[in-house]
């Protein structure tokens, strides 16, 4: 037996044919993932293993959850120039490049995550096998953090699928599943986890040529047809993100028709860009938002609570969506609704979307037989979380907590998804109104990431964590917010919102408020916006936060209400819907639009942010943040309303509302919270 | 609660709980929108969420289907995993053609009775609609030789061996109505029972005009609620009621049918025999340690079950060769039942029944008696309609007339009923239950 090596977070294991099995365990961890530290042990054990000239080498993750993560995402922001970055980056390439000039053949043996550097690191071996499992994921996201793969990946995932596919994957940064990372071949088997090791053992005992691209994908990445592709994957990106806020995509594109010829040259460009990429201030915003979210998930990391039934009351379009995701994340789900229309297009709504997330046939069933329509609410006494989502009626919610508490488990979570009657009032009914909670969720539930966890003055804090836990187990991002009108989402929204009706009314072209608005970075303009969360549910809830906190509804949203556009569902809104796409008339080309449209859309939005931080909605900015690009949508690589004021500076940020304020009126008047704030 | 009859299951007491089923629904031609184990999921899930116990404590599921479909091997494993019961409860799945229904209830009530289980959810489905259509034996044949065939040219051998009668196509369903030994359609026993004692077309007729003013008016006054909850399809589409009752029919529209199984001078139509259906119904049977520990409301109490077997070619009498050993067993006489339940496979089936019970030679000769057993007050005899209005999803029917007789005599407060259907291949069944008088 030869010598073993062992370090911190690496060892090795020699078997009888010779074989060395790499393991990483990173100390202090739960994930593996690429820091400079184990990167560097890396770079000590690849020579001590060289030297025993073995029959092959394996290298594989001890941890339960995943292969490795990727690169050590705090670590980025800690590079304050170029030259830095560039330099962790080239040590990060040189390893890679040894482990790819090893002269015995090598294998990653994956299973779970394989994302970013950890990919690149199974790219950098001559072979890759897979675990077929649904957990096994494997993927390139480092464009969502703004910058793109730079310890060589950019080189050899082209080289290894060819350029369409390789291309996709880092542009997108989507991951796949086994069976698919063999279809495009970027891994050589996907096998079941019980042939894993036969396959890797297989694969260094007997090894077979190196996979390569079709002739077709190699083709497509010719000098000859490069730009062509090249402009073709511009234009793709361009109908997506800007260049002006995301540059990663655009600049691993030209990376690639630059020098796909040259892989040494490559490798270097690489180098460059990716160290350019990684003090941009979108890859440090976005970083933020990455760590945003990692926030919000530990908030919901609470042991000892494992609900497996959930009832939720109300069928229509939120509570049917609600209870489709509940089953669709593998819990059993009761939807009592007594209006048998209503329930059954919930199972509709439901079947269509487990058709698209599991599209196996089986997977399709077993989420559906999950899915209980309960037309007398039997379900409740069986359930671990009950939640309310019929319509906003404090009446009517009342009644229904009488019925439904008595039957209810004793610590089953008591929840409520109203959108704007205070928690307060709705527990005064109750025997125990430290129970109640609100779990707000927005629409539509399978796309919206937040779920507001509302607690009111006697909610306890052990069931508002319960809440939080509930969200986080159904793959949703717990953020917990004090009740008061419009909780955190749709307070800060609704200047914004009104303020763009003002606008239209004033004779504003929609088209233009609109576009002032995506570019600045929101996912869609707040006309359209309007028209899509539907005018009515705009008037209520503006009418709610207007009663308690002040302010006025435009004139123009009662009239369009009051004439029965209500929006994108009567397909009249602000704008018509032939065919449930908006079409917007376009402006005279004579007229331009106003000079201080985007700051009039964008400063009230800041401005209420500001009066929810002064409130304390929420506990502290970056919960502001989080909750804004999570719900909303909110320019990601702003990194959030509090941080873009950060950017923008406090003192420049009053004197331009104090601008608006002399123009336009009182409601621009800066919120007393800015004092607050750092500089 | 504990008294136990004369005879019957040895060993503890056997109750009902409670009972679902799903709308029955007419075949159309084509597909219905449920495959078996998705009609008898969807059956079973309003009953266990409204049980105060989780699915997996129940001791074991037992389904009876005539035919699953090639994907639903054992069924009634399938049934329990998908309901929810967990990887820990055995299910299995028991055929006896038109009984299986009642087959299931009565393996569920011997296993309570002996003691192995506490806790059992039995019952039947059947889904008609999507019984298969298989290819022939020629085909079958050249399919195999056609994969065995290596190159163009052998290939071309083969293709250029296939006939017309290749494609021809055998209807599962019209094999499985068929008896395998005597040869005769179902429909054709029931004309032999017509002919043996003299039931005319019209006395068919009527009987199946009042099945669908009895169904029609049970729904209409709500006596069918709690009993069939409505179901979902993955389109949304709710089904709340049995489909198959016809409000409009009279008897010039059945008069007007024209015979089905002996053409041209058979009495038996589609009008007065039960219709191809789809179904699912389910039974909550527990001991009385369960309906103690669970706090379980009682329906009523499976007492005893008989089978009996007589000549295929008259296999629509077996309720008279069921029945009557398991009245005799009890000292029962046909007026002692409140309540009677016999499947209405045919119109002529049940009235031969009734027409054997009055006749004292075929009493005699037949089962044995002194003399004729009696009149049987059509008043209690399928009070809500039958087969002929509802449809005879063969797998489910028989868990049907168990659970709706325990509706009836709870409805009317009534003691003692009885549950009874033919069974193609000869065979009879009667089931047995009470309710405790109130």
């Amino acid at each position: 037996m030869a010598e073993e090596s062992k370090g911190v977070h690496w060892y090795t294991e020699t078997d009888a044919d010779g074989i060395v099995w790499l393991h990483l365990d990173k100390a202090d961890s739960t994930t593996n993932v690429l820091s400079a530290e184990v990167l560097g042990e890396l770079r000590d054990l690849l020579g001590e293993i060289e030297s025993r000239t073995p029959r092959g080498l394996v290298i594989v993750s001890d941890k339960p959850n995943g292969f490795i993560a990727g690169a050590d995402i705090s670590e980025f922001t800690r590079f304050t120039d170029t030259g830095d970055a560039r330099r962790a980056i080239r040590a990060g390439q040189g390893i890679m490049d040894r482990i790819e000039s090893l002269p015995f053949p090598t294998v990653a043996m994956i299973h779970g995550f394989c994302l970013g550097g950890g990919l690149e690191l199974a790219l950098a071996c001559r072979y890759r096998v897979a675990e077929d499992e649904p957990g096994t994921r494997l993927g390139l996201p480092e464009v969502l953090l703004g910058i793109h793969p730079g310890f060589g990946g950019t080189v050899r995932t082209v080289r290894t699928v060819g350029a369409p596919a390789g291309m996709d994957l880092m542009l997108s940064g989507r991951t796949l599943s086994a069976r698919a990372a063999r279809r495009v071949g970027l891994i050589d088997h996907a096998a079941p986890r019980r042939h894993l090791r036969t396959a890797a053992r297989s694969l260094i005992l007997n090894p077979p040529a190196v996979q390569r691209p079709p002739w077709s994908a190699r083709a497509a990445g010719h000098a000859l047809l490069r730009p062509w592709l090249a402009r073709y994957l511009r234009r793709k990106v361009a109908a997506k993100v800007p260049k002006e806020h995301y540059p990663a995509p655009y600049a691993l594109i030209e990376l690639w028709e630059r020098h796909a010829g040259e892989p040494r040259r490559m490798i270097e460009a690489e180098a460059d860009s990716a160290a350019r990429l990684l003090l941009t201030r979108t890859a440090s915003n976005l970083v933020r938002v990455f760590f945003l979210r990692e926030r919000l998930k530990a908030a919901g990391r609470v042991d000892g609570h494992d609900p497996r039934h959930v009832h939720v009351v109300g069928g229509g379009i939120m509570g049917g969506d609600i209870a489709a995701w509940c089953a669709l994340q593998g819990l059993r789900v009761t939807v009592q609704e007594t209006d048998r229309d209503n329930l059954g297009r919930a199972v509709a709504r439901a079947h269509e979307l487990y058709r698209k997330r599991l599209k196996r046939r089986r997977l399709i069933q077993a989420a559906m037989d999950r899915l209980i329509p309960d037309l007398r609410g039997d379900g409740a006494a069986h359930a671990d979380v009950v939640i309310e989502a019929i319509f906003e009626d404090v009446e009517a919610k009342s009644a229904l907590f009488r019925d439904l508490v008595p039957r209810m488990k004793p610590d089953a979570l008591l929840a409520t998804n109203t959108s704007g009657i205070p928690l307060e009032t709705l527990a005064q009914t109750l025997e125990a109104p430290e129970r109640l909670v609100g779990l707000h969720f927005f629409n539509p539930v399978a796309k919206m990431l937040l779920v507001e966890v509302v607690s009111g003055p006697r909610t306890a804090p052990e069931v508002t964590a319960r809440a939080a836990a509930f969200a986080h187990r159904i793959d949703r991002l717990p953020l917990p917010v004090k009740s008061a009108p419009g909780f955190l989402i749709n307070r800060i929204l609704m200047p914004y919102l009104l303020e763009a009706v003002t606008l239209e009314s004033e004779g504003v072209p929609g088209a233009w408020i609109d576009r002032a608005a995506v570019r600045f970075g929101m996912p869609m303009g707040p006309i359209e916006l309007a028209d899509t969360v539907g005018l009515d549910v705009c008037l209520s809830v503006a009418g709610i936060l207007a009663e308690r906190l002040g302010g006025e509804v435009p004139e123009r949203l009662r009239e369009l209400v009051a004439a029965g556009r209500l929006g994108r569902k009567s397909g009249r809104g602000f704008y018509e819907y032939p065919k449930g796409k908006p079409v917007k008339p376009q402006p005279d080309k004579a007229r331009t639009p106003p000079g201080d449209l985007t700051d009039r859309l964008i400063l009230p939005m800041l401005d209420e942010a500001v009066a929810c931080l002064r409130e304390r909605i929420v506990e502290d900015p970056d919960l502001v943040d989080a909750g804004m690009v999570f719900a909303t949508g909110f320019a990601p690589f702003r990194g959030g309303p509090i941080e873009y004021i950060r950017e923008q500076g406090v003192d420049a940020l009053i004197r331009r509302l104090q601008r608006l304020e002399q123009t336009h009126g009182a409601r621009f008047a800066p919120d007393p919270g800015w004092s607050a704030l750092e500089p | 609660m504990t008294q136990r009859e004369r005879e019957g299951y040895p060993g503890r007491a056997v109750y009902v709980v409670d009972g679902n089923r799903a709308p029955f629904l007419k075949v159309r031609n084509r597909p219905g929108p449920f495959a078996a184990a998705d009609l008898a999921v969807a059956a079973g899930r309003p009953l266990l969420a409204r049980q105060p116990f989780e699915p997996p404590e129940l001791d074991e599921v037992i389904l009876g289907c005539v035919m699953p479909s090639a994907d639903e091997a054992n069924i009634g494993r399938i049934a329990a995993l998908r309901l929810g019961c967990g990887l820990r409860v055995p299910g299995w799945t028991v055929q006896r053609n038109c009984a299986s229904g009642m087959q299931s209830l009565d393996c569920a009530a011997r296993g309570i009775a002996e003691g192995r289980s506490d806790l059992i959810l039995a019952g039947g489905v059947e889904v008609m609609s999507r019984a298969p259509v298989l290819l022939s034996d020629a085909m079958v044949a050249w399919l195999g030789a056609w994969r065995g065939a290596r190159g163009i040219g052998r290939r071309a051998q083969a293709l250029a061996r296939l006939r017309p009668r290749h494609f021809r196509v055998i209807i599962g369903l019209l094999r499985g109505l068929t008896d395998p030994v005597v040869g005769l359609s179902m429909g054709q026993t029931a004309e032999n029972l017509a002919y043996r004692f003299g039931i005319t077309r019209e006395a068919m007729d009527r009987f199946a005009l009042e099945s669908h003013r009895r169904l029609a008016e049970a729904r209409d006054t709500g006596r069918l609620a709690g009993e069939v909850e409505p179901i979902f399809d993955t389109r949304g589409r709710c089904y709340d009621a049995d489909d198959g009752v016809r409000r409009d029919t009279d008897l010039d529209k059945l008069a007007r049918l024209r015979p089905v199984f002996d053409r041209p001078f058979g009495n038996v139509t589609a009008g007065n025999s039960a219709q191809i259906t789809d179904g699912a119904t389910w039974l909550l049977l527990a001991s009385e340690d369960a309906v103690r520990r669970h706090r379980l409301p009682v329906l009523g109490r499976i007492v005893d079950c008989h089978w009996a077997a007589l000549d295929p070619a008259q296999m629509g009498l077996g309720p008279v060769h069921a029945g009557t050993p398991l009245l005799e067993r009890h000292g029962l006489a046909l007026q002692d039942i409140d309540y009677w339940e016999i499947n209405e496979a045919f119109a002529a089936q049940v009235l031969a029944c009734l027409a054997a019970w009055e006749d004292a030679d075929y009493c005699r000769t037949e089962l044995g008696l002194k003399d004729a057993l009696g009149p049987l007050d059509p008043a209690r005899i399928n009070v809500d309609g039958g087969a002929v209005a509802l449809g005879h999803p063969v797998g489910a029917t028989g868990a049907r007339l168990v659970l709706h007789v325990l509706r009836v005599l709870e409805r009317e407060g009534a003691r003692r009923g009885i549950a009874t259907l033919c069974i193609g291949g000869g065979q009879g069944g009667a089931m047995l239950v009470e309710r405790d008088a109130e």
